[in-house]
């Protein structure tokens, strides 16, 4: 992909066109920014001002009162601890989750493009074939292994639910990276007398930074975003920060307080946001490597 | 395509020693692929047969294995919220999909016009695909509520009698999520044809232009059929995404106004973890995957099983 050039005719004046251009394009920017602005504005009000003024207005007087509410003190459910707690119970699944689903998927890829094992490629269809099962065509069974070994609503149940549902994809993005290297490359290892690990912790995983890089970007919003598997898996005491989100805007008794739902929603949204705004290009190229190649 | 053996070179392969030596030497990559293969067995297959079987049971709180034949699809298929699933999830599959594909194609095109800013008109078209259903849902819900959102923001402003209540209002609802999935997907389909548009040679722009074929021709009918690769990714995602659909309906309507936005997903969840009703929701569970994989199971087969091996 090295022809970054615009097609479109070469500007000469600012012709009708052109500003029609610019018009379409911002007016589809201010729709996409829309509800940020708002979420924005929204948490910084008092809900007096949310409830006399304008939904789109700049806070008068900006306050972060409804952040550090949202933050320590807005009630999901029963509890009232804010929304803190779903943030390091978040953290905490999404770090060996991130880790071992990556690991698995690197180890998948390099045993499959690298090495010839029997029924490999029969068992890496059926998993991509897994890929678009919903998710509901497994829950209930998983939810019945998992509470008869013992290991269902904890930690490392949810963290493996996000490993084995992050296998497909994973493994087809290291797969696919994998078979695009040269294979004299692991010829000349194998001649070397290196064996299944050897090559690929001196070979191959060296060389797979910009791979470990785009799967990172994709699992940690994926993760970071899930609700389902949170919700199902994780037990009351490990609810990630999306199902702690809808929790407290769901569950909020008497008037609903739309500044501190709005600053929750925010601080929901920053770990991904960050993400999005710091990887750039490399998001775009993440989301794509799952799917367009093959 | 090439095969992958691992041979050292020079070495004609079937002397049985070699044989058993290459076998020796795959072993630990046979391990390696254990976990996953188990996984595969247990979870892909064991788990979605399990599925299958318990939507002929009568299983309501704790699963039985009896057999009622086909008694909980007549059942299924006589519940109106079942039925209002399907038919929500058909009119959003359509909306959704061909709304971003529109969308997201309209915005690739005008980025494509050399205009200044590219870069920041793509971030904040790709921005909310980062952002969790959840959070979208919320949003939206906070932006279409009509006491204090849009329908009194244009009040407000002069309009007394403007009204935008689909939210509240049944015959509506599922359109408000469907405005919703258009802004966090659309961006996607934006990055996903603005990669192939680029990808388009630029001699080709050159003839058209000697030609004379005005701009929009050439679009229309030369580059969109060019695109027809990145056109059939970008709806395998979008797809996947349709049936997927649940925690947006979750946070922005619960379902509601009554049933009037109940989908499929969480008609099977609702049934399985609140109603105690688990052959209902399996089956509800078996038609989702019937669905999918009649649509599914033929571009997935020849994308990825029949080219068997090694390919860049």
């Amino acid at each position: 992909m090295s022809a970054v050039e615009p097609h479109g005719r070469r500007p000469r004046h600012l012709t009708i066109g052109r500003i029609g251009i610019y018009a379409f394009l911002i007016t589809a920017a201010l729709f996409f920014l829309l509800p940020l602005w708002i979420m924005i504005v929204t948490s910084l009000k008092p809900m007096d001002e949310i409830r006399l003024g304008n939904i789109v207005a700049l806070p008068t007087a900006p306050t972060f009162e409804a952040w550090t509410k949202a933050w320590s003190s807005a009630c999901t459910g029963l509890e009232c601890n804010g929304i803190s707690v779903g943030f390091w119970n978040s953290v905490r699944i999404l770090i060996p989750s991130v880790v071992l689903s990556i690991a698995a998927g690197a180890i998948n890829g390099y045993a499959l493009s690298f090495w010839r094992v029997k029924g490999a490629n029969l068992m890496f269809g059926i998993l991509l074939l897994g890929a678009f099962i919903p998710y509901q065509v497994f829950l209930y069974p998983l939810v019945r292994i998992f509470s008869m070994t013992g290991v269902y609503n904890s930690l490392l149940c949810i963290v493996l639910v996000h490993v084995i549902f992050g296998l497909p994809t994973m493994t087809l993005l290291f797969r696919n990276y994998y078979a695009g290297l040269p294979l004299e490359l692991f010829k000349a290892a194998r001649i070397d007398g290196g064996g299944f690990w050897t090559i690929f912790l001196r070979v191959i995983l060296p060389m797979s930074t910009p791979m470990i890089v785009v799967a990172s970007i994709l699992q940690v919003t994926g993760i970071w975003n899930d609700f389902i598997f949170g919700l199902t898996f994780a037990g009351r005491e490990n609810l990630p920060m999306t199902v702690q989100l809808n929790n407290i805007v769901h569950s909020t008794q008497g008037e609903r307080a739309y500044n501190v739902d709005m600053a929750a929603t925010m601080l929901a949204a920053l770990v991904p946001l960050v993400v999005y705004f710091v990887s750039g290009r490399w998001f775009v190229r993440g989301i794509a490597a799952g799917a367009v190649k093959g | 395509m090439t095969t992958v053996s691992i041979r050292a070179p020079g070495i004609s392969p079937p002397a049985t020693t070699k044989a058993r030596r290459r076998i020796r030497t795959r072993l630990p990559a046979a391990f390696a692929l254990l976990p996953t293969a188990l996984v595969v067995l247990v979870v892909y297959i064991g788990c979605m047969l399990w599925t299958v079987r318990l939507s002929f049971t009568s299983s309501t709180l704790l699963p039985k294995l009896d057999w009622v034949g086909l008694a909980q699809y007549s059942r299924l298929f006589a519940n109106d919220r079942f039925l209002t699933s399907a038919e929500n999830i058909v009119i959003f599959g359509a909306l959704f999909i061909s709304g971003c594909l529109i969308l997201g194609f309209l915005l690739a095109v005008f980025i494509d016009q050399n205009v200044r800013g590219e870069g920041i008109f793509r971030t904040l078209f790709l921005y909310p695909y980062a952002m969790s259903f959840v959070v979208t849902g919320v949003a939206w819900q906070w932006f279409l509520n009509p006491g204090l959102g849009l329908q009194k923001l244009v009040r407000d402003m002069g309009f007394e009698s403007f009204t935008f209540d689909w939210l509240v209002n049944q015959d509506m609802a599922i359109y408000t999520i469907v405005i919703a999935g258009l802004w966090h997907g659309s961006g996607l389909t934006m990055a996903i044809l603005l990669a192939g548009l680029r990808g388009v040679d630029e001699d080709l722009w050159k003839a058209a232009r000697v030609d004379g074929i005005p701009t929009w021709r050439v679009y229309t009918s030369i580059v969109l059929p060019l695109l027809r690769p990145m056109v059939v990714t970008a709806t395998v995602l979008l797809a996947t995404g349709v049936v997927k659909l649940y925690e947006l309906v979750v946070a922005m309507t619960l379902g509601g106004p009554g049933i009037a936005t109940e989908v499929p997903a969480k008609f099977v969840m609702d049934h399985l973890f609140e109603r105690n009703n688990i052959a209902l929701g399996t089956a509800a569970a078996t038609i989702m995957l019937i669905a999918v994989v009649s649509v599914l199971a033929p571009w997935v087969y020849a994308r990825y099983v029949r080219p068997q091996g090694r390919h860049a």
